[in-house]
């Protein structure tokens, strides 16, 4: 429990409203993208590679098009223009463009186990899989670049024409090196994180129809409403007649933000004029659509005899897989929060991402700023441990504060509640419990983080939505916000209830659909609820300054004296008042309308080169954390059982307590998967981990209860004051999690996840050597 | 081949071929989409049913053994429209997010209230352990199932909108516009 109140003289806002999307949702009614069904679907299936690197030196469909049912089969010379442009997905046009290209179906090479080579369409799904089996393909395998340092080995096979290296970012601030060498004590590691999946219980699915006026509709589990101009670009047609509309979707976290069925959904549809679905299996959604960088960071971090940073030296690899998609981006944020949220005057940032073999990689939650908290974390608690200080106390006396800068020249303009958060976890802390068996240990850690909200300032990113009374007083709200379960769209109905008064339940909310609806950007970069929730907050204000003066002629008082209430409006507590029937009776009679379209814009800023002078801001504000881990380790077969978690974030302001906690709680459950148990595994860039039975998120067994800390400082640059809390919590869990372990066992993993044999082999190093000394 | 059932509380006859899983059939022949197809390999718990009765996972089943059963899928369980308790639970406690694992833990949730296998945390949380969440991190679901558990042992049920520890009860469900 989170202990949030509702504030005084606020309505709705920070109050436990239950989600009219969850009452849908558990009464089994709510049409999920693969629950749509149309008359005369046809039903699509991709062939997709064997190998992960390979010619393809024949490609024939004849048998698979002569089967019963099977309608077309498309390969990449069908496709009106066969590339996937990943820009910068999202409303914003050609600002900052990542120009990173992949095929819609490969074209002569495979590049990863799983890319599609062919597409089926057919009058049933079994009529599709027979087809795709029937379909003949001859590899000419290629050598396999599985490795990120090898693929940057000048003789390693290369996978593009551009050579391996996919990005670099460059960052210098003081002198590193002279920093280091006048440290008091320095400490070095190196840190490894895993490739990841998003494992959300939806697995890619949508279906497309052609529409009135020819626009090829589309209806499609995405986060991101705007592809429905990729889709435009791929099928050579203007953005005007592609429609994207999303329903509820059933999880995203990053893995849906690039395209996944829409190019396919379109294409069957375009070229066959008829409707269309695709699901994808578990086993594609986990073996061929992007995942989490597995990254390689190495630290020096130098510091005074008091403690103080005095330089930090990172370099970080990450692996790309094999295409670009957004890990250009992705290695940006890394960049920035490399060196987390501490004061360092010296600091030196090498950062690069390679092509490899692997399963492409792309957004997740946490998005490049994530996998670093393993790292500058990690060096904290060994500078703790080396300078004999509390590693806490080392924490508070480097946290950045309001007016410092990021080494990057990123400004920070809001608090830093870190201290604060420190001390609230502390305090829902219970003294650690004894091992519950003999040859068991337990351990307490922390750890604390910074994470964006919103896009880098330089893509321009707005956010629009339109709000209107119907004649009945109930309220309308439209915008094509994509809800993927986070309370995206149930946020906005709490923030215009605050403002125009109405009552929740007498507010409708369309979402997710390019055509109909203002757009209003992604449901990606913990950006939603600051950008939409800012949108929607302007929208209510204007509309309700835009009626206020009607109502105030009519009631013969002020516009300020006018109030909202659940009704309508009212003067001096009710003494007269109109009902909005009347209001908007009035308004018509007045040529006042009582609808508004309103547009949030995001603060600018000029794009990052990568040359290392450049200084600047990258994102509008970030929002910081700190959480705690009580683990219990077994000593011989090293399984490790979290006893208890406590984890807490500085909100700004809580819209609705339950979809706060529920953010670090769901979060926090992510993050301890990450730690502990996850990873796609690969052998030779073969994908091994094709089902949930192998690739192993935690079950309610696993995750133990999580208290909450919700800190409101009231300073964030989202509505009502507002931070965004999708992603924060996804960061502190690893190295909190590493530093129990550490307490417990007396050694330090730093390679994720810390599988049970991982432990269990840092232990019996650990006795052997002391059983040596001894 | 025909297969005729009785699906929350109607009888139903579906017209398949013998390979498809009960699924398969409730979802592209029967139209009932309210079971989730998750994984399809008996792993995740999205697909949760009674199949008379008993909890099963729908995609581990083939249509034809449900010959002449009794199905009843979540959307069968709220009563003159008003919400199961467990239902009213969830909903209460935040305890849904995208709602794809959802239909599963009600299912798997009203069973092991039912089978007595929820008389603790721990127990609840090993009872739920066949069904995957990724949104929640388990502990609002865990809570409602308590809560479901304790309304059910002292008969308090009531309107299908019971709250918890004083949160607000479930809103009225306000109209959802999606398009089509
Ligand atoms: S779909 Fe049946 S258990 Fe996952
Ligand atoms: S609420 Fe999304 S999987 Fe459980």
């Amino acid at each position: 429990m989170s202990g949030v109140e509702v504030k005084p003289g606020r309505r709705v806002v920070g109050s436990d409203l239950a989600r009219h999307d969850a009452i849908e949702k558990v009464a089994g009614r709510t049409v999920y993208a693969a629950d749509f069904a149309l008359p005369g679907m046809l039903h699509a299936r991709l062939k997709r590679s064997d190998y992960a690197h390979a010619k393809l030196t024949r490609v024939d469909t004849t048998a698979a098009e002569a089967l019963d049912g099977v309608v077309a089969v498309y390969t990449a010379a069908d496709v009106p223009r066969n590339t996937v442009w990943v820009d910068v997905p999202g409303q914003t046009l050609e600002v900052g463009a990542l120009k990173a290209r992949s095929n819609v179906l490969a074209d002569g090479v495979v590049r990863y186990h799983g890319e599609p080579i062919a597409l089926v369409a057919a009058e049933s799904d079994d009529a599709a899989l027979a087809a795709l089996d029937a379909i003949e393909v001859d590899y000419e395998p290629l050598p396999v670049v599985d490795d990120a340092e090898r693929a940057l080995d000048p003789e390693a096979p290369q996978i593009h024409e551009s050579g391996n290296l996919l990005a670099h970012w460059e960052l210098e601030e003081g002198d590193a090196e002279a920093g280091i060498a006048s440290a008091a004590a320095v400490v070095e590691d190196e840190y490894r994180t895993q490739f990841i999946d998003h494992a959300y219980l939806e697995p890619e699915a949508g279906v497309s129809w052609r529409d009135t006026d020819g626009v090829i509709t589309i209806r499609a589990a995405t986060q991101v409403v705007e592809h429905f101009r990729d889709v435009a670009r791929i099928l050579d047609l203007p953005d005007n007649k592609v429609r994207l509309i999303t329903p509820y979707v059933g999880g995203g976290f990053g893995g849906k933000e690039d395209m996944t069925v829409e190019p396919y959904l379109g294409i069957v549809v375009a070229l066959t004029g008829r409707p269309a679905r695709m699901v994808w299996s578990r086993q594609e959604s986990l073996q061929a659509r992007q995942n989490r960088h597995a990254v390689r960071m190495r630290y020096r971090t130098g510091a005074d005899a008091d403690g103080r940073l005095v330089a930090m030296d990172v370099d970080i690899l990450s692996d790309g897989g094999a295409y670009a998609l957004l890990s250009a981006l992705v290695l940006l944020y890394s960049t920035t929060c490399a060196a987390g949220p501490y004061r360092c005057p010296n600091v030196r940032i090498r950062a690069r991402t390679v092509y490899t073999n692997h399963t492409p990689c792309s957004a997740m939650r946490g998005f490049g700023g994530m996998q670093v908290a393993l790292g500058y974390e990690g060096q904290m608690d060994r500078l703790a441990a080396e300078l004999g200080v509390d590693p806490l106390e080392l924490r508070r006396r480097n946290f950045v504060e309001r007016g410092d800068t990021l080494p990057i020249g990123q400004p920070l303009e809001t608090t830093v509640e870190l201290p604060a958060l420190i001390e609230a976890v502390t305090e829902r802390l219970e003294p650690p419990p004894e091992p519950s068996a003999p040859r068991r240990a337990v351990g307490r850690g922390f750890a604390c983080n910074l994470q964006p909200y919103g896009r880098c300032v330089w893509l321009n990113d707005w956010s629009s939505a339109w709000i209107g009374f119907e004649l009945d007083g109930t309220l309308v709200i439209r915008i094509a916000v994509p809800d993927i379960g986070g309370g995206q769209a149930s946020s906005l109905i709490q923030i215009a209830s605050e403002v125009l008064g109405v009552a929740p339940e007498r507010i409708t909310i369309h979402i997710g659909d390019s055509a109909l609806n203002p757009l209003t950007g992604t449901t990606t970069a913990t950006r939603q609820l600051y950008m939409s929730g800012n949108a929607v907050l302007k929208a209510a204000r204007d509309l309700r300054e835009q009626l206020a003066g009607v109502a105030a002629e009519l009631l013969e008082v002020e516009p300020e004296q006018v109030e909202f209430g659940a009704e309508g409006v009212s003067v001096a507590g009710g003494e007269r008042s109109l009902e909005f029937r009347e209001l908007l009776a009035a308004c018509a009679s007045v040529d006042v309308s009582w609808h508004v379209h309103a547009t949030y814009r995001a603060p600018k800023g000029v794009p990052w080169q990568a040359d290392e002078s450049w200084r600047g801001r990258v994102f509008p504000d970030f929002t910081y954390g700190c959480h705690a881990a009580d683990v219990e380790v077994d000593l011989d077969s090293g399984q490790t059982r979290v006893l208890r978690y406590v984890a807490g974030h500085d909100v700004g302001q809580t819209i609705n307590p339950q979809s706060v906690e529920g953010q670090i709680e769901g979060g926090v459950a992510m993050g301890l998967g990450y730690a502990l148990s996850e990873r796609l595994v690969f052998d030779e860039a073969q994908n091994l981990t094709g089902s949930f039975a192998q690739y192993l998120i935690p079950t309610a067994v696993e995750v133990p209860e999580i208290d909450t800390v919700v800190l409101e400082s009231g300073e964030g640059m989202g509505p009502f004051n507002a931070r965004g809390i999708g992603e924060p919590p996804i960061g502190p869990p690893a190295p909190a999690v590493a530093a129990a372990i550490r307490d417990a066992i007396g050694a330090r993993l730093t390679e994720l996840p810390f599988t049970p044999e991982r432990v269990a082999a840092a232990v019996r190093a650990r006795e052997e050597d002391a059983d040596a000394e001894g | 081949m025909t297969v005729r059932f009785t699906l929350n509380g109607e009888p139903q006859r579906c017209e398949v071929p013998p390979h498809w899983t009960l699924l398969r059939m409730l979802r592209d022949a029967a139209g009932h989409t309210d079971a989730k197809h998750g994984c399809g390999e008996g792993v995740c718990g999205a697909c949760a049913v009674f199949l008379d009765g008993i909890a099963v996972n729908s995609c581990s089943v083939l249509a034809p053994q449900v010959e002449g059963a009794t199905v009843e899928t979540v959307g069968g369980l709220d009563r003159d429209g008003d919400l199961h308790p467990l239902q009213a639970e969830l909903v209460a406690s935040g305890g849904v997010q995208c709602g794809f694992c959802t239909p599963g833990m009600v299912i798997s949730g009203i069973e092991a209230v039912r089978l007595g296998a929820a008389g603790s945390e721990a127990e609840i949380r090993h009872s739920l352990a066949g069904n995957l969440c990724r949104c929640t991190g388990y502990g609002k679901i865990v809570a409602a199932v308590g809560a479901y558990r304790d309304g059910e042992a002292t008969g308090v049920d009531g309107d299908g909108v019971r709250t918890t520890d004083g949160a607000p009860g479930a809103a009225p469900a306000p109209e959802v516009g999606i398009g089509p």
